[in-house]
């Protein structure tokens, strides 16, 4: 039977509950931001004895469907002060699944000054003082579990960034190679370190397959959801070939590259840091181009990147972490890139924050633009650290802004803007204003159908019906969200016709259920709807669904296109 | 006229990265690809001058095209 288990922090006490009915058809993100919502006082401070850390395995991880096995983290989030929902792969979510954990839900703060560690399995979970692995980044903390607990432990860990509260610490997560996964965005990793939780580990040994009412129903759609799948040139071909790193060379030639602290829309150096040249780079030196970030994957976006000797430097390497550093930053060295990325897992910061961060750095004059050693040397000496300075970096772009005195700060709802220019790139702005978490590419990733042709196409660089494109997309990201599937799913679901009844049939066949299409268009405008009514009352309002003000006044090269949304036009993205 | 092709992702393979030349008045992009043996299907995305085009899009003197795949990330 799935159950709820709630541990509290404040007496070091654990209970396991019974799902309520409210609860049974909702996973993923829709579980996260219903409990946050319902159970943490909007108005808390995130670091705080009342926030919650809510970790939701998706509708259907655990399952043989591809690409299910993501997991939820959300809480309120002390980067943006809003509702969060962050989900990454690993091995947790289908672990945490298969023991019929629906959701496990952090509560308080400890009393004592000391740290602790939570270990799920069968008998519930173990609180426990943890003393041997504080200050140690993420890769060690693996290794020592491994040896402690054995190869096959899931970990959820937070590194120095983590425990030193930073608001754009990150929560990692091990992958089937002991490798990093991360729930990146809105310094999820400073709440787990809030509540002194070093690590969480996972072992599901004894534990039953997760059910499926009906086995024969779920099975058939699948295999249709799989074929979608390989079927879609974008998930069967592009995305396990290039890796969505293939975004640089399209992004520069649509002149929406954001590039040395969003000053333009192109980089000269864009061919050195492209998807093309990394795929070429990875074989030539024995890496891995493709590779999944969990098991029952099928798309593979991730690669392991090797340096010139031929040896590990990182893996699940993203065009958000090449685009920031690469052409934000104005450094065009692939191989100083990849070792800050391992950095970043290492010390457990979120790297589209920091990059973005690093981009604002480089205009307070911290350090010069193209420095990649130089942004090396400041994670491992002042961020990893904790030194005055790392800490401010450790804060995000919105906290060098105004240490600084910077005006050109990318960022909504203080979380950094990623990879696309939202002025030569219109509907993505509209998700970036509006979406619940902060500037986040994927609420509503209008990228497809703006730039890739994917689910139509609407002109990146007008203003008609981008609203609608991100409203829709939004919605029906939030119920995706929710049944574990990777985000990479949407470019079948928005092209090929059998893909989307295929998942929801998939859904009918785990619970024995008849959900409809309206009913999963309902769920996504539902989560919405819940999350930014907690933002609202944390004091959020329609003048916070702004981008700054320097999209509006200056015009970003090529095609010199500015931020132009009337606040009436954006404040129509709620109207549903 | 003068026209920059570019090419990107497995388009370049056994072809080429960028290349400028000469080119009858009047083309448009579905002459070029057909020219480099790219079938229409193929084509995910096609721009001229950063701006999206169709591939019966008349070219100009001048104009940079960059043809790539359906291909995607984020
Ligand atoms: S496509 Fe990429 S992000 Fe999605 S599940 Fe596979 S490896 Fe993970």
């Amino acid at each position: 039977m799935d159950k709820i288990i709630r541990v509290n922090m404040t007496d070091l006490s654990t209970r396991t509950e019974a799902v309520p009915a409210a609860w049974a058809g909702l996973g993923g993100r829709g579980l996260t931001s219903t409990i946050v919502a319902a159970e943490v006082p909007p108005t808390c401070h995130p670091l705080g004895p009342s926030n919650k850390l809510v970790f939701a395995p998706g509708l259907l991880t655990g399952t043989p469907a591809a690409n299910s096995g993501r997991l939820s983290a959300g809480a309120k989030s002390p980067l943006t002060g809003t509702i969060k929902e962050s989900n990454a792969g690993g091995t947790a979510a289908q672990m945490l699944a298969r023991l019929g954990i629906k959701a496990l839900i952090i509560e308080g703060l400890p009393k004592a000054d000391a740290w602790y560690s939570l270990h799920v399995s069968m008998e519930g979970v173990a609180i426990k003082e943890e003393t041997e692995l504080l200050g140690k980044g993420n890769f060690a903390v693996i290794e020592a579990l491994e040896a402690r607990l054995g190869k096959k432990t899931g970990i959820l860990t937070i590194g120095p960034a983590g425990e030193l509260k930073m608001t754009a610490a990150n929560i990692s997560v091990k992958d089937p190679d002991s490798k990093i996964r991360s729930h990146g965005r809105g310094g999820l990793g400073a709440v787990m370190g809030s509540k002194k939780i070093k690590f969480i580990s996972i072992d599901d040994q004894g534990a039953p397959k997760v059910p499926i009412a009906d086995p024969e129903k779920f099975k058939t759609a699948a295999r249709a959801f799989a074929k979608a799948l390989l079927d879609h040139p974008v998930s069967g071909e592009g995305l396990p070939t290039y890796g969505t790193n293939v975004l640089v060379n399209i992004l520069h030639e649509a002149g929406g590259l954001p590039t040395r602290n969003f000053t333009v829309g192109q980089f000269a150096g864009h061919d050195k840091i492209s998807g093309e040249t990394m795929h070429d780079t990875i074989v030539a030196r024995g890496g891995k181009p493709k590779h999944g970030c969990h098991a029952g994957c099928i798309i593979q976006c991730s690669q392991v990147y090797h340096d010139k000797e031929g040896k590990y430097v990182t893996s699940g390497f993203e065009y958000e972490t090449i685009w920031g550093l690469g052409a934000d930053c104005c450094i065009d060295d692939l191989d100083d890139i990849a070792v800050a990325d391992n950095l970043m897992d290492d010390i457990g910061i979120d790297s589209i924050e920091t990059a973005v961060m690093f981009g604002v750095a480089m205009e307070a004059g911290i350090l010069p633009f193209g420095d990649g050693k130089g942004i090396i040397r400041l994670l491992k000496e002042d961020i990893a650290k904790g030194t005055a300075l790392g800490r401010i970096l450790g804060g995000g772009a919105g906290s060098v802004g105004k240490a600084y005195g910077v005006t050109r700060v990318p960022v909504v709802k203080n979380q950094g803007i990623p990879a696309y220019d939202p002025r030569s790139v219109k509907g993505i702005g509209i998700t970036y204003a509006t979406s619940t978490m902060g500037a986040d590419h994927t609420a509503g990733y209008t990228i497809a159908t703006n730039i890739l042709n994917v689910g139509g196409f609407v002109d990146p660089l007008k203003k008609d019906g981008q609203v609608e494109l991100s409203r829709n997309l939004q919605i029906a990201t939030a119920a995706v969200d929710s049944t574990g599937m990777c985000i990479f799913v949407a470019f079948p679901a928005l092209d090929i016709p059998e893909c989307l009844p295929a998942l929801i049939d998939m859904i009918n066949a785990r619970f024995g259920i008849n959900l409809t299409g309206d009913d999963v268009t309902n769920l996504g405008k539902y989560i919405l709807k819940t999350e930014r009514q907690f933002n609202m009352a944390a004091g959020f309002t329609n003048e916070h669904d702004r981008l700054p003000e320097f999209f509006k006044i200056e015009p970003v090269a090529p095609h010199n296109a500015v931020w132009d949304f009337t606040d009436a036009e954006i404040d129509e993205f709620w109207n549903f | 006229m003068e026209i920059t092709v570019k090419l990107f992702a497995m388009f370049r393979v056994g072809r080429f990265a960028a290349t400028t030349k000469k080119y009858q008045p009047g083309i448009s992009p579905v002459d070029i690809t057909t020219e480099l043996n790219i079938p229409e299907k193929e084509v995910g995305i096609v721009l001229v001058n950063g701006r999206h085009a169709r591939l019966d899009h008349r070219l100009l003197d001048g104009d940079i095209l960059s043809l790539f795949p359906l291909v995607g990330g984020g």
